[in-house]
């Protein structure tokens, strides 16, 4: 059993006032995000992630198509004591402390009450908040709600969680507190499903991705057999602060530093970069392949839609 | 009542409470108060009436205007800062989320009748120094004026789960305008004919009868309530309450969270 199996899921928006007309937020979506995975979903803003989290809540209704969630439909109230879910810069109840908060959503979870004390003390530790826990949320700071919305999503122990954005409006420090604690989630056995836009947390934390963009899956699997089909870059290194011609109509970056300088150009102009150095009697220094990154494969599947649509 | 209904409610009572919305507690004794000895310096042989008359309806006009602006922001004040979110991602019914927010506003409209009925006693003592028996009467006036507040409750939370916050607020406040007027609605509409006299006794009797739930008057001069009012009004009430809260339900349960 998948613990997210998503099933042709699709939104359809109606938007004017007086003639209507259909705007498609998502098109049909198939997705399976295994047990015990961290799963990254991935898309500039506008791209349909929020949409699709919005759904798998119950926030918004589909258009079409079907989702489970640990084998069970999207409305089933024992599904939902099984999730955990961080809305996109979240906002909560301002007059609550954030341990009367998170008291609050212990008790809609179903925690026993004999068990919500100690589980509220103990996720307060976890996110870093226990001396902050009498303190009313309207004199938290922005990362200080994050970690509250992070708190009430793991409170009720549940076996999936869904994170929107969740390192968003977070320090360089509170990010990287924020990947270590989906980190420990994938160690206690849990599923991760999170949606982001920063490319580096993905890449450094994900089993699998999918991108998505414009509404439309673009891809999905492991980071590395993602990139491996992306044309590559090649770093050329040359003696000299001479720029032939040819290495300055790829298109790729030069940087002249002292006697050598450094171009980064496509795979593709390699050997006419090099003819061009011979050709001007430039002494080569070195040739680098560069790995293709999980940003290359995310821009080259923005470029792809964006040619698509422009086609379509 | 449900354990998930009751957390609602009770959070949303606090809300009301840390919002400082019992501090109209604080006007309404300032004015009952004054009322007091300014009616036994400027009244004689009427204090009582008067008393009673201002008291009941400060009573009834500062419980409608809190179910008002606070019923009306009980849905879209939660969609319009997402605080919903994490609350129907987590095990909770949208309809028990509409009852939830019904019961704790309507716990803190009875709570805060509750002082405010106190302090109309104690005006009362003050005018005439001892009770009578038919001032019984005036926890009648005050129950149908909680009867009001559960209608009123219902319709801005049936407001609130589709429409924005002033027009929520237009549309309770004109509904209960209307409601006033009620009895009055009914008679014009028995003098129409034909479709005319249809559409017309249809919309009469759509609107809350707040005129029915009115025994201010009534009780201020001293006359008594019969049971048989008291029954149907309790009645009428409930259903209606009952009725709009469905609807609210219907409304939310469709409804994007966009």
């Amino acid at each position: 059993m998948h613990a997210i199996e998503i099933l042709g899921l699709e939104k359809t928006y109606s938007i004017g006032f007086w003639r209507k007309r259909p705007k498609r937020a998502l098109h049909p979506l198939h997705l399976a995000i295994e047990d015990g995975e961290i799963f990254g979903f991935l898309g500039p803003n506008g791209a349909g992630k929020t949409t699709t989290l919005k759904m798998l809540m119950g926030l918004v209704f589909p258009s079409g198509g079907s989702a489970r969630i640990l084998g069970m439909e999207l409305d089933d109230p024992r599904m939902k004591a099984q999730i955990g879910f961080l809305p996109e810069q979240p906002y909560f109840y301002d007059y609550l402390t954030a341990r009367e908060l998170l008291r609050y959503y212990g008790q809609l979870s179903g925690v026993d009450s004999r068990q919500l004390s100690s589980s509220v003390n103990a996720v307060l530790e976890k996110v870093g908040l226990r001396d902050a826990m009498n303190v009313q949320l309207r004199k938290f700071s922005k990362g200080m709600l994050q970690r509250a919305g992070i708190a009430q999503a793991i409170l009720h122990d549940p076996k999936v969680v869904f994170l929107d954005e969740p390192m968003s409006g977070l320090d360089p420090m509170g990010r990287r507190e924020v990947r270590s604690l989906i980190e420990e989630l994938k160690e206690e056995g849990k599923t991760v499903f999170f949606s982001t836009h920063i490319l580096s947390d993905a890449e450094a934390l994900c089993d699998r991705v999918a991108v998505i963009n414009l509404g439309q899956l673009r891809g999905v699997g492991a980071v590395a057999d993602l990139t491996s089909g992306v044309k590559g870059k090649v770093e050329i290194v040359w003696q000299g602060s001479a720029v032939p011609a040819a290495i300055k109509s790829s298109g790729g970056e030069t940087h002249v530093a002292g006697e050598t300088t450094r171009a980064v150009i496509s795979e593709q102009d390699q050997d006419a970069a090099i003819d061009a150095l011979r050709r001007d009697r430039l002494r080569l220094i070195s040739v680098t392949p560069v790995r293709a990154s999980l940003e290359d494969y995310f821009m080259a599947q923005l470029r792809l839609g964006a040619e698509e649509a422009v086609t379509r | 009542m449900n354990s998930r209904i009751w957390h609602i409610a009770t959070n949303t009572f606090r809300e009301a409470v840390r919002d400082r919305v019992l501090y109209n507690l604080i006007a309404f004794a300032l004015l009952m108060s004054g009322a007091a000895v300014l009616v036994g310096q400027i009244s004689i042989g009427i204090e009582r009436l008067v008393v009673i008359n201002l008291g009941l309806t400060a009573v009834s006009l500062f419980g409608i205007v809190i179910a008002i602006f606070i019923g009306i922001g009980l849905v879209s004040k939660e969609i319009e800062k997402r605080t919903l979110y994490t609350v129907l991602s987590r095990p909770v019914r949208r309809w028990e989320f509409v009852a939830g927010k019904f019961f704790g506003l309507s716990g803190t409209l009875i709570v805060n009748t509750f002082f405010m009925a106190i302090g109309v006693f104690v005006a009362l003592l003050y005018v005439s120094h001892s009770f009578k028996h038919a001032d019984t009467g005036i926890l009648i006036a005050l129950y149908f004026i909680v009867l009001q507040f559960l209608i009123i409750t219902a319709l801005a939370l049936l407001f609130s789960s589709f429409s924005s916050p002033l027009l929520s607020a237009v549309f309770a406040f004109a509904l209960f305008v209307i409601g006033t007027f009620a009895e009055d609605l009914r008679g014009f509409a028995s003098l129409t004919h034909g479709v005319t006299r249809w559409l017309a006794t249809g919309a009469a009797y759509l609107v809350p009868n707040f005129s029915a739930l009115n025994v201010i008057s009534q009780v201020a001069h001293e006359s008594s309530v019969s049971r048989q009012l008291i029954a149907y009004n309790t009645a009428y009430a409930l259903v209606y309450t009952i009725a709009v809260l469905s609807a609210t339900a219907l409304v939310f349960e469709r409804r994007n969270l966009k």
